[in-house]
C-alpha cells in the first residue's frame, strides 16, 4: 500500500518507523531507484545509495518462520519470564521479531499465522519506542 | 601464492580461565603474556616487541576505556604502541588479523596479539544486558530477546529444518565438558552426562543451561613474526597460511537464513582459498561454541560435514578428541569459558600447543594442520585461521 505525498516528506529513519508503529502502522521503506526493500527503513537505499525512496504499509500479518522461549530474561522483561519469542516474516519477504503473547508455549509451531498488535509508549525516557508484540490472528 | 606462510606465532600464552575473584583484566593479560615470553627466552620484550593489537568487547565490564597502552605499560612495553579492536565475541581474532596484516605490510617485525574479558564482577542480568549490545539493539534487545534466545531461534530454525535434536546439541556439550576436563586451565574441569544436559534448567527453548558456554575471566595472546625471522626465536614456530574474515547483518531476523551463518561460510571460503587446504586436510580445529548449536552449524558452515549433517556428525562421534577430525580439544568455550574478548586468540592458544605437540593429555597424535572459528555476536562477524606446523 503506498502512501500519501504529505507521508512521502518524512525522514525514512528507524525514529520514524518506531513514530509509525504509535500510530499502528507498520511502514517499510523502498528504494524508487532499484526496488529494493527495507524494514526496519534506511535513509539510504544499501543496493544503490539512492535517496529517492517511498514508505510502503505492511499489512499486520505474517508467518512465523523460528521461535524460542525465553526463560532467564533481561531485567526489564523479567517478571513476564517465560516468554515466547520469534520472528515473523510479513508480505514481501520482510522479517520482525518480537515477543509472541497469548498462546500457549507448546501450541506454537513455525508456520503458523500472527498478528502484529501495538501497545501504547509507556516510558519518558529515552528510548520510548512503542512496543508491539504478535498473538495467534483468530484470537 | 597459495599455503605461503603469512606469519609465524613464535609464542603463546593464556591466563587461567574463570572466576579469577582478585584480578582485573589487565593482571590477567599481563599473565598471558608472561607465559608467551617464559616459552621464548630468546625474544627480548623490550627490543624486539613493534606493537600490541588487542581485542575487548566491552568497556562496561570493568568500566574501563582506553585499555591499549595500558597494556603496553603494564607488560613493560612502553611506548610500544597498541590499540584495541572490538567486534564483539570475536574482538581478539580481529586482533590477531590485524597483527597479522600489520607483519605483511612490512611496518612491524614483531607484534603480540591478544584479548581480555573480565565479565564475573557482573551479575548474570547485567552480563545479559551488556552482552546484547552486541545485537541490534532498537529491533532485538528492545523487542526482547537474549543472547542465548538469539541463537535458540537458529536452534529451533535448524531442528525444523533439518531434524536436529536436542540430543545431539546435547552431546556437543558432554564432548566438550570430557575435553575441558583434561585442560588445566579450564573453566569448568568436569565431565557432564547427556542426561544432566538434558536435565538442566531452560535458559531459552531449545537451549538449557548445560547448552551455553561460560561467563568467565580470562586473558590471551600470542607473539606474530615475519615468517623469515620465526627461526630466531623458536625451533618449532606454527604458521598461519590462511585468514578469512566475513560479515552481516547486526540483527538475525534480517538475515534469509537462519540455519548457517554467512559471515562463517565467507571467512572459511576466504582462508581455504589461501591456504590451498580443503576442510578434509583439517587435523584438529577449535570452533566458536558459545552454545551448542553454534559448534553444529560451525561444523556445516567451515563444510566438516554437509549442510544440515551436523547432528549426525557429532552423533558418529567424528570431533571426540578421538575420532576423526577433533573439534574444541581445549574443551571450547562451553568448558574452557568464554571470556568474549580473550577467545579468539585462546583459540590460537591451544592449536599452537596441539601443531607444536605441547597439549599434554589433549594431544592429538600427528596434527599437522589446525583451524580457528571465531564469531562475533549472533553471526554478523566471524573469523577463520589456518594453522600449519612449521
Amino acid at each position: 500500500m503506498e502512501e500519501d505525498e504529505k507521508t512521502e516528506l518524512l525522514p525514512f529513519t528507524i525514529e520514524q518507523f518506531y513514530k509509525f508503529l504509535s500510530e499502528k502502522k507498520i511502514m517499510a521503506a523502498q528504494c524508487k531507484g532499484c526496488g529494493a526493500k527495507f524494514l526496519p527503513p534506511r535513509p539510504i537505499c544499501s543496493n544503490c545509495y539512492s535517496k529517492d525512496l517511498k514508505w510502503i504499509r505492511l499489512k499486520p500479518y505474517g508467518k512465523l518462520i523460528t521461535y524460542t522461549i525465553i526463560h532467564v530474561a533481561p531485567k526489564r522483561f523479567q517478571q513476564l519470564a517465560p516468554y515466547a519469542y520469534g520472528i515473523i516474516e510479513l508480505e514481501d519477504g520482510l522479517r520482525l521479531p518480537g515477543m509472541i503473547k497469548d498462546v500457549k508455549h507448546d501450541e506454537i509451531k513455525i508456520g503458523m499465522e500472527l498478528k502484529v498488535f501495538f501497545e501504547p509508549v509507556v516510558s519518558e525516557d529515552w528510548p520510548n519506542w512503542p512496543a508491539y508484540y504478535f498473538k495467534p490472528s483468530e484470537s | 601464492m597459495k599455503g605461503k606462510p603469512l606469519v609465524a606465532i613464535v609464542s603463546a600464552g593464556l591466563s587461567k580461565f574463570g572466576k579469577m575473584e582478585a584480578f582485573t583484566g589487565r593482571e590477567l593479560f599481563v599473565e598471558a603474556l608472561k607465559e608467551a615470553l617464559q616459552r621464548c627466552p630468546n625474544l627480548n620484550p623490550r627490543n624486539d616487541i613493534d606493537a600490541i593489537f588487542i581485542g575487548m568487547m566491552s568497556e562496561s565490564f570493568e568500566h574501563q576505556g582506553h585499555i591499549a597502552p595500558m597494556l603496553s605499560d603494564w607488560t613493560g612495553l612502553l611506548p610500544a604502541p597498541a590499540i584495541r579492536t572490538e567486534v564483539a565475541c570475536a574482538s581478539s581474532a580481529a586482533a590477531l588479523r590485524l597483527g597479522i596484516f600489520s607483519i605483511l605490510s612490512g611496518v612491524y617485525d614483531v607484534v603480540v596479539v591478544g584479548g581480555l574479558e573480565k565479565m564475573t564482577k557482573r551479575s548474570t542480568p547485567e552480563v545479559t544486558e551488556i552482552l546484547g549490545m552486541a545485537a541490534d539493539f532498537p529491533f532485538e534487545q528492545w523487542t526482547g530477546v537474549t543472547f542465548p534466545g538469539l541463537y535458540a531461534l537458529m536452534a529451533t530454525a535448524h531442528m525444523h529444518k533439518y531434524g536436529t535434536t536436542e540430543e545431539q546439541m546435547g552431546l556437543v556439550a558432554v564432548k566438550n565438558h570430557h575435553n575441558g576436563a583434561l585442560n588445566p586451565k579450564a573453566h569448568l574441569q568436569k565431565e557432564v552426562t547427556l542426561d544432566k544436559v538434558l536435565s538442566s534448567r531452560m535458559i531459552a527453548f531449545p537451549l538449557k543451561l548445560y547448552d551455553c558456554s561460560l561467563i568467565s575471566d580470562g586473558a590471551s595472546c600470542a607473539i606474530l613474526t615475519r615468517p623469515e625471522i620465526a627461526k630466531k626465536y623458536t625451533d618449532s614456530p606454527v604458521y598461519i597460511i590462511g585468514s578469512g574474515h566475513g560479515s552481516d547483518t547486526l540483527g538475525l531476523f534480517e538475515r534469509e537464513d537462519l540455519t548457517s551463518l554467512r559471515a562463517a561460510r565467507k571467512a572459511a571460503k576466504e582462508a581455504y582459498d589461501m591456504a590451498g587446504v580443503e576442510p578434509k586436510n583439517i587435523d584438529v580445529a577449535e570452533v566458536h561454541d558459545c552454545f551448542t548449536i553454534a559448534e553444529i552449524i560451525a561444523y556445516e558452515d567451515l563444510g566438516f560435514c554437509k549442510r544440515g549433517e551436523g547432528g549426525k556428525f557429532i552423533e558418529e562421534g567424528v570431533p571426540n578428541i578421538d575420532g576423526e577430525m577433533p573439534v574444541n580439544t581445549s574443551g571450547g568455550l562451553k568448558s574452557k569459558g568464554h571470556p568474549v574478548g580473550a577467545t579468539g586468540v585462546a583459540q590460537i592458544y591451544e592449536i599452537f600447543l596441539q601443531l607444536t605437540g605441547q597439549a599434554e593429555k589433549r594431544q592429538v597424535e600427528g596434527c599437522e594442520i589446525g583451524l580457528t572459528h571465531n564469531v562475533g555476536g549472533s553471526g554478523a562477524s566471524c573469523f577463520v585461521h589456518i594453522l600449519k606446523g612449521g
